[in-house]
């Protein structure tokens, strides 16, 4: 049984002003390595759960909290200033909000984050470096961050959190600005930082995607948490629709071709599962 | 009636880097034509120019009768509505109902009742009909683009111009889009569509334009696009699903959405 490094017990939060809250008691827990994706419609609390595991939801936000929120089974208020931000990356949804636009060259702007933590000049411009190779914005280095096109803010924003090396990665729509080339190379970084054993919980509409990469689904609806588990368990229940939850094509397909009487004797959610089945058929 | 036409269109930013180079395209007033190429390819340039929010370097641009040239930004958007990418760079207005109703209004300087009859089906079609009088800044970025959307409605342009609209939608919102774009073909509109989501351009258009390297690289329906491999490869697009299952099945190279590829099985049973 893998440890585990996130739990939440009976989460409700409602923001200042707000008249209904943005979670309602949602419980989950998280193990540790593992790709967690979060879905649901616009306005669903995807965002919201994000911040409120992070602790931003009660530090910046300063909106109330039921509940708890523990990290490695410890409380993520009772956290000393900065444990958290060491522990946890967060990239946003929106790259311009990423930038700290105190600095004037992406490469300045990907070490911002390594000067807060005092890590020595020699090793900071190598750990840069390495990042910018990973994220294949090398080219990008010494542009400014403003002058850069959606998508290509998109991958400087994830490289200014990878390159801290958190052990936990949140990771709020991070292609939506890219094409679809872009996308599936974004998707090749976040399974990397899970084989490095890093727990990541991502954010994404694309749902065909997700099929492929992650390891768990958390379905949200207006606040609730209505379904969770197993990628292919998740993915392949139609009634989600009704839940404004898009399912995979491929499950979509095969399932129609059930319901026609073209029963397959499963219902795939990948690719490489559907081209295994047509195969034997 | 507004014709588009790019006769070999060029356009050079001014510190000399070439974004789109040498572009002729014709579309005829009432198609639902769809945008496809990766990021840098020259998508957004080539329709702003339709909008004459850029000017051609080189080429000349025509709107119906009108060359772009001849005219300003403002006289060429009554005709062509441009939807940005980003709806923060388009709306300005404290309320929805004010940001939608500002076209008809201040550009066409309609009169009240025509105004209000524009700006409620435009706010009807787009879903947004219960938050008139939200301040479009607290809505989230999904709904603020149908912000975006419904004040173009609302100035009822020929043509209508949509730059990545499917970004960041959930399934309501492609549904929305879904009907938004059938109900101005239905009303005789040109839509013109960038987007990334080879499923939705699929589904919902009947010519597809593949940009790759500033330049047009093929001009379709879906099903030549899709079944041409040299093409997506050029303009690194994915072969849909349905194309993949249909050749693993050997189906045949006609079967491009994933209803042909359902019916196809079922008809072998």
């Amino acid at each position: 049984m893998a440890d585990k490094i996130i739990e939440l017990k009976n989460v409700t939060y409602t923001y200042p002003l707000a008249s209904r809250p943005a979670l309602k008691d949602i419980s989950l827990s998280l193990e540790e390595g593992k790709l967690y994706g979060i879905i649901g419609g616009n306005g669903s609390g995807k965002t919201t759960l994000c911040i409120t595991i992070c602790g931003f939801a009660t530090k910046f936000e300063k909106g109330s909290l039921d509940g708890s929120v523990l990290i490695k089974g410890k409380d993520v208020e009772d956290y000393e200033e900065g444990e958290v931000s060491r522990m946890m990356g967060y990239v946003l949804q929106n790259p311009f909000s990423q930038i700290s636009g105190v600095r004037e060259t992406v490469l300045e702007e990907i070490a911002y984050g390594l000067e807060n933590l005092g890590v020595a000049p020699e090793k900071m411009e190598e750990r840069v470096i390495n990042i910018a190779k990973k994220t294949d914005i090398e080219e990008l280095l010494l542009k400014n961050p403003y002058e850069l096109s959606g998508g290509q803010q998109q991958r400087v924003a994830l490289a200014s959190v990878l390159v801290l090396e958190p052990e936990i990665l949140i990771i709020d729509e991070p292609t939506s600005q890219l094409d679809p080339e872009g996308t599936e190379s974004i998707f090749k970084i976040i399974r990397t930082l899970k084989e490095e054993g890093k727990t990541v919980l991502l954010v994404e509409h694309k749902i065909d995607l997700l099929a492929e990469y992650a390891d768990e689904i958390i379905v949200l609806e207006n606040g609730c948490h209505i379904k969770s588990g197993p990628t292919h368990e998740v993915l392949i229940q139609r009634e989600l629709e009704e839940h404004g939850i898009q399912l995979p094509q491929i499950s979509v397909i095969f399932d129609e071709l059930k319901k026609r009487g073209k029963d397959y004797g499963a219902i795939p959610v990948t690719c490489e599962e559907a081209l295994k089945l047509l195969k034997n058929a | 009636m507004a014709d588009i036409l790019l006769d070999n269109v060029s356009f050079t930013y001014k510190n000399g880097y070439e974004a789109v180079s040498e572009v002729s395209l014709s579309i005829k007033q009432g198609e639902k034509v769809a945008i496809l190429g990766q990021n840098g390819a020259g998508k957004t340039t080539t329709v702003k120019m339709i909008n004459n929010l850029q000017r051609p370097t080189k080429g000349k641009v025509m709107v119906g009768d009108k060359n772009t040239k001849d005219y300003t930004t403002a006289q060429i958007s009554k005709e062509v509505g441009y939807v940005f990418q980003n709806p923060d760079d388009q709306i300005f207005h404290a309320t929805v109902m004010e940001e939608v109703a500002f076209g008809p209004r201040k550009a066409l300087k309609l009169p009240e009742e025509e105004i209000k009859r524009r700006s409620e089906r435009a706010l009807e079609l787009t879903g947004l009909a219960g938050q008139k009088d939200e301040n479009p800044f607290e809505l989230p970025l999904s709904i603020r683009k149908f912000v975006a959307i419904a004040a173009i409605i609302a100035s009822d342009p020929d043509v209508y111009v949509f730059d990545e609209p499917t970004a960041g939608q959930d399934r309501a919102g492609l549904l929305t889009l879904n009907k938004i774009i059938s109900e101005l073909k239905e009303q005789g509109k040109t839509v013109i569509t960038i987007t990334h989501d080879i499923e939705f351009a699929i589904h919902t258009f009947e010519r597809i334009i593949v940009m790759a390297k500033k330049k047009v690289i093929r001009d379709g329906t879906p099903e030549e696009i899709f079944h041409d491999d040299e093409t997506l490869k050029k303009a690194m697009l994915k072969t849909p699903y349905a194309v993949r299952f249909a050749r693993e099945l050997e189906l045949g190279e006609t079967i491009t959405t994933n209803e042909q590829l359902i019916e196809e099985i079922v008809r072998r049973g």
